[in-house]
């Protein structure tokens, strides 16, 4: 004892099949089992919801060190020269056992197999075993601790459950009531995250059975969520429900571009196609959520009205004959530059040394929403902090382009360059624009596209690599899931092309180079890179923007320093 | 040895000629005199009685009283609810229901004197869904008692005050699980608690400390605190103080329910002598001493041990009929005296159909939060359903001990135990009839024989 190093006090050693390990006091023994690389299977147990030990998977044999009742001292065990170990000889739930000093575990004893194997039994008796047509088939619970921890045969010879085969619990998610385990995880999530208690059981005993309360219906923006954390393929989600085995998806890393929150994401595709989008676990940010929203966003990848071809005064062009009407009209003089709080902070980057060679500052458009509290803040753009580290702005945007409307009405702008921007959202009339010559560089068609001289396509966020900062002034990465459509050059190949036409000198447009130039440049990037990032982001040195009034409320793990006015309706 | 005689200190007034459920009845004979008497006294001078008494809970568990009272978080500033769980629905158990019935102001001024004790400012009377009649009879009951001043506000004057509110259950067994009643009682499906953390002593009603004590052991807690204590340890045996209610039903002349001293009379007197034996021309066969879920005891067979009797430790040598009826020798033999549901069958019946009534009931009532308890308990009614009704197994013996063995011990509450402690004690003392079953189908039943379900 007395050799043993000294510990923080709030750390607890306990043992584990054996091994040691110190763990904070009421770590819950799934997750101190994980340090030391012990599974202890679960079901019903989620790290972000409350412990309801309802499944029994997590059954495990407890002990504590024997001590005399009277007098306290430590009872020794002559064989081992150790405390004795008093094993309590019913099994108990990991997931409701936290880690308390001299705690002892035995995972791998006969009792606990035969839990495991009693357990695993039960819940596939009444499971219609449809893993062929299941979707949640290659990422089920249920069939992963089947394998490991079943005993592969059946004894069951009776009629199974019926139930329902596809309820609609809401817009976006279907039940199949019969794979259903009933481990309550979605009703805990609707309850206590997404707080919207619309889930419930009605029926007893092996009947009871998933539902909505009379009358409400799973709708809210986290609903899809539920089937996320869904162990088996009850919860499915309506719009990728037989659309895809999951072993055949590529996982890339993706950031949430819906709001300033940079919920960290796992985008699913397959030979160029994305099929769904999944939350990423991130502790600091989103925990293991997202939005719904987010999750639909795939769909403008495909969406009819994508920008897929260079055009001059409409018509389709080839991408050198566009870049070179653009850097006539950037060289012409008079432009202004319009940037986006949705641009990585590498176009961001970009885009100020492009507002640079043609002598201007960069003007930004603001989003501003309701926020919800969760993973939905009320500034909608995902990188407007990037804007402000680059030194794209120096200033707040507005949601309105008043100075440069006035500007054109005194004729003092002739050309416009809009990186991804919708003009006329963002307050100027067509009247406006037609006095003018608009380089629009975008995804999709709208009015601005219509109406610009010059329009260059550019890529989705799924489409390339980069970071955005989000409003814990965390840098976040991305990475390309899915390549562009053809004909569609790489966004920093097109910007800084722009830059050299511009006569702004050569800028590196590989991301990695790009990135060596950002560092040195922007102080409080000082250091980075973006291959370096960690997979959860790095927060960067806020101060020089820190009086700044943001539009932000509070959400998950963000508390703004003051509560703006106008961040809920 | 022929049978003590009856000893009604609980069920003194049940059944008696003349005696009323009113207040005034029951101020005629002397009530809520103890109770005058306690609030006199101090609360902490009550507890001690009632640790002293040995008072074991009369539910089903037979936790000592004073125990529970003791773990009780005095010092989280929070209110104390006491909880009288009035959801009496074990298979065979109908003591309960009598007292409120016919003697509702015995169970308010036990749960008053309780409350007292344990500085409780709010009780709840949680009565079974099925119990409409009683939930009328309590409320009138405690209103009549509020009227009176013996409820309610600053009663009889003193500074105490403390109320009673009557809930009615939404109709579940499982609601009589004390964590399972506290989450139906707080509105909610009535979904068993895990324990840690949420031990009712501690974070029970509304996250506060709480008791939950049955009816019959809050008029244990009434006599206690009229007789003290020490008296009343003396009636009845060693820890397994005062009577015990048992209610006989099945196949006996005169079932019923019965006070006796916890301890004094054996399972042979209570059958024979007390409720006139088997039904004419019958022999026993089989009894359930504690409320559908004890393991049953099949007659003929022998129960040898070591007791100890005083200090010293006795051999034992008992048939069935031998059995001292109190939680300890019952809990020897391998089951348990529960609730005092004592449940005779005698040779018509059919082990097979009657597991598969059991097993009917306990599938039911599976609240369904645990895997094992939840699948396993409608498994066995399956099976036995199967077995019963269509194509009867040899190898379905040893296949319902498989699934029965997988549930217990394995679940957040008792319930894993109650519904495959039938099947493993069915199996264990009758298994020659579950594997001949298929063979006894065949042959006629005796024409009294009770229909199957």
């Amino acid at each position: 004892m007395s050799t043993a190093p000294a510990k923080p006090a709030d750390l607890v050693t306990v043992n584990i099949d054996g091994k040691e390990i110190a763990v904070p006091k009421g770590t819950n023994v799934i997750e101190a089992a994980k340090l030391v690389g012990v599974e202890i299977p679960h079901y019903c147990y989620h790290p972000k919801l409350t412990i309801v030990g309802n499944c029994r998977m997590c059954l495990i044999e407890m002990g504590m060190p024997a001590v005399d009742p009277a007098t306290k001292t430590p009872i020794m065990d002559p064989a081992t020269g150790k405390q004795k170990i008093n094993w309590i000889p019913r099994p108990q739930i990991g997931c409701g056992t936290n880690a308390s000093p001299g705690l002892h575990i035995r995972t791998n004893t006969p009792m606990v197999k035969d839990c495991r194997e009693g357990v695993t039994e039960m819940l596939l008796i009444n499971h219609p075993l449809d893993c062929p047509i299941c979707d949640q088939a290659g990422e089920c619970k249920l069939q992963e601790h089947s394998t490991a921890y079943g005993r592969g045969y059946s004894r069951f010879v009776e009629q199974k459950n019926v139930k329902p085969k596809r309820t609609v619990l809401g817009p976006r998610v279907t039940l199949d009531d019969e794979r259903c385990i009933l481990c309550s995880r979605c009703i805990r999530f609707s309850k206590e995250i997404a707080k919207d208690d619309v889930l419930g059981f009605i029926d007893r005993g092996s009947y009871s059975t998933l539902t909505c309360y009379p009358g409400k219906q799973l709708e809210n923006n986290y609903s899809l969520n539920t089937v996320d954390i869904c162990p088996v393929g009850a919860l499915t989600s309506t719009d990728f429900r037989f659309k895809m085995r999951v072993w055949f998806l590529k996982q890339t890393p993706g950031i949430d571009p819906e709001s300033s929150v940079g919920a960290n994401t796992e985008v699913w595709s397959r030979e160029g196609v994305i099929y769904r989008i999944t939350p990423r676990r991130n502790d600091e940010v989103n925990d293991t959520w997202m939005t719904d929203s987010g999750r639909a966003l795939y769909k403008q990848v495909k969406a009819a009205d994508r920008l897929l071809a260079p055009s001059i005064n409409g018509n389709s062009t080839g991408p050198d004959m566009a870049l070179k009407a653009a850097a006539d009209l950037l060289k012409a003089g008079s432009v202004a530059v319009v940037g986006s709080g949705r641009s990585t902070v590498e176009e961001q980057f970009l885009t100020r040394k492009l507002a640079e060679a043609v002598k201007t500052t960069a003007m930004l458009v603001s989003r501003v929403g309701q926020g919800d509290r969760l993973l939905l803040s009320s500034d909608r753009n995902p990188n407007v902090r990037g804007a402000l580290v680059t030194g794209l702005i120096s200033a707040l945007p507005s949601q309105k382009l008043t100075g440069l409307a006035a500007d054109i009405d005194a004729g003092k702008v002739k050309t416009i360059l809009s990186v991804g921007e919708d003009l006329t959202a963002a307050g100027l009339t067509a009247a406006q624009l037609a006095k003018v010559s608009v380089i629009y560089l975008g995804t999709h068609q709208n009015a601005t596209s219509a109406a610009a001289k010059v329009v260059i396509p550019t890529l989705t966020v799924f489409e390339k690599s980069g970071s955005f900062v989000n409003q814990q002034f965390r840098l976040q990465k991305f990475a390309k899931a899915v390549p562009g459509p053809t004909g569609v050059a790489d966004d920093l190949v097109t910007l800084a092309e722009l830059v050299a036409a511009a006569g702004g000198g050569i800028i590196p447009f590989n991301l990695g180079v790009l990135w060596t130039t950002i560092a040195a440049e922007i102080k409080s990037l000082a250091g980075l890179s973006h291959a370096s990032l960690p997979a959860t982001g790095q927060l960067i040195d806020a101060g020089a923007w820190a009086g700044l009034p943001f539009c932000e409320g509070e959400t998950l793990h963000f508390k703004p320093a003051a509560v703006p006015a106008a961040a809920y309706a | 040895m022929s049978a003590p005689q009856q000893r009604r200190l609980i069920f003194a007034h049940i059944d008696e000629p003349g005696y009323t459920n009113d207040l005034a009845c029951y101020l005629k004979h002397g009530g809520y005199e103890v109770m005058k008497r306690a609030f006199t006294r101090k609360p902490e001078e009550l507890i001690d009685e009632v640790k002293k008494s040995g008072l074991r809970g009369r539910g089903g568990a037979g936790f000592p009283c004073g125990v529970k009272w003791t773990l009780v978080d005095r010092k989280s500033g929070k209110p104390i609810y006491l909880i009288v769980n009035a959801d009496e629905s074990e298979p065979g158990t109908f003591k309960d229901r009598y007292i409120m019935h016919q003697d509702p102001h015995q169970l308010i001024e036990g749960t008053m004197i309780s409350c007292f004790a344990n500085n409780v400012k709010q009780a709840y009377i949680y009565i079974r869904g099925e119990m409409p009649h009683g939930a009328r009879i309590l409320e009138k009951a405690i209103q009549e008692a509020r009227d009176a001043n013996l409820v309610g506000k600053n009663i009889l004057g003193s500074n105490y005050s403390c109320d009673i509110f009557v809930h009615r259950g939404a109709g579940a067994y499982i609601c009589g699980e004390e964590t399972g009643l506290i989450e139906s009682l707080e509105g909610k499906r009535a979904n068993p608690r895990i324990k840690p953390p949420y031990f009712p002593a501690v974070l029970g009603l509304y996250q506060c400390p709480t008791i939950v004590n049955n009816v019959e052991t809050l008029c244990h807690v009434k006599l206690i605190s009229d007789i003290g204590g020490e008296a009343y340890t003396r009636i009845g045996t060693p820890n397994n103080t005062g009577t015990r209610i048992f209610c006989v039903s099945g196949h006996v002349q005169k079932p019923g329910y019965y006070e006796f001293e916890a301890g004094k009379i054996t399972m042979g007197q209570l059958l024979n002598d007390v409720c006139g034996g088997p039904l004419p021309g019958r022999t026993f066969k089989a009894v359930i001493p504690g409320g559908s879920s004890a393991k049953i005891l099949r007659f003929g067979e022998r129960f040898k041990g070591k007791r100890k009797v005083g200090a010293e430790m006795v051999d034992y040598d008992w048939g069935v009929e031998d059995v001292p009826m109190d939680f300890d020798s019952l809990g020897m033999i391998g089951t348990m005296g529960g609730s005092g549901g004592v449940i005779v069958m005698d040779d018509t019946v059919n082990m097979v159909e009657a597991l598969a009534n059991i097993n009917a009931f306990y599938s039911h009532e599976s609240c369904g939060q645990c895997t094992p308890c939840r699948e396993g308990s409608l498994w066995m009614k399956k099976i036995t359903t199967r077995m019963v009704h269509g194509e009867a197994r040899e190898q379905d013996a040893a296949l319902l001990k498989g699934v029965a063995d997988q549930i217990p011990g394995r679940t957040i509450c008792a319930f894993g135990e109650a519904c495959s402690w039938p099947t493993q004690s069915f199996l264990a003392k009758f298994g020659d009839e579950f594997k001949g079953y298929a063979e006894a189908k065949k042959t006629a039943k005796p024409a009294e024989a009770a229909p199957l379900i």
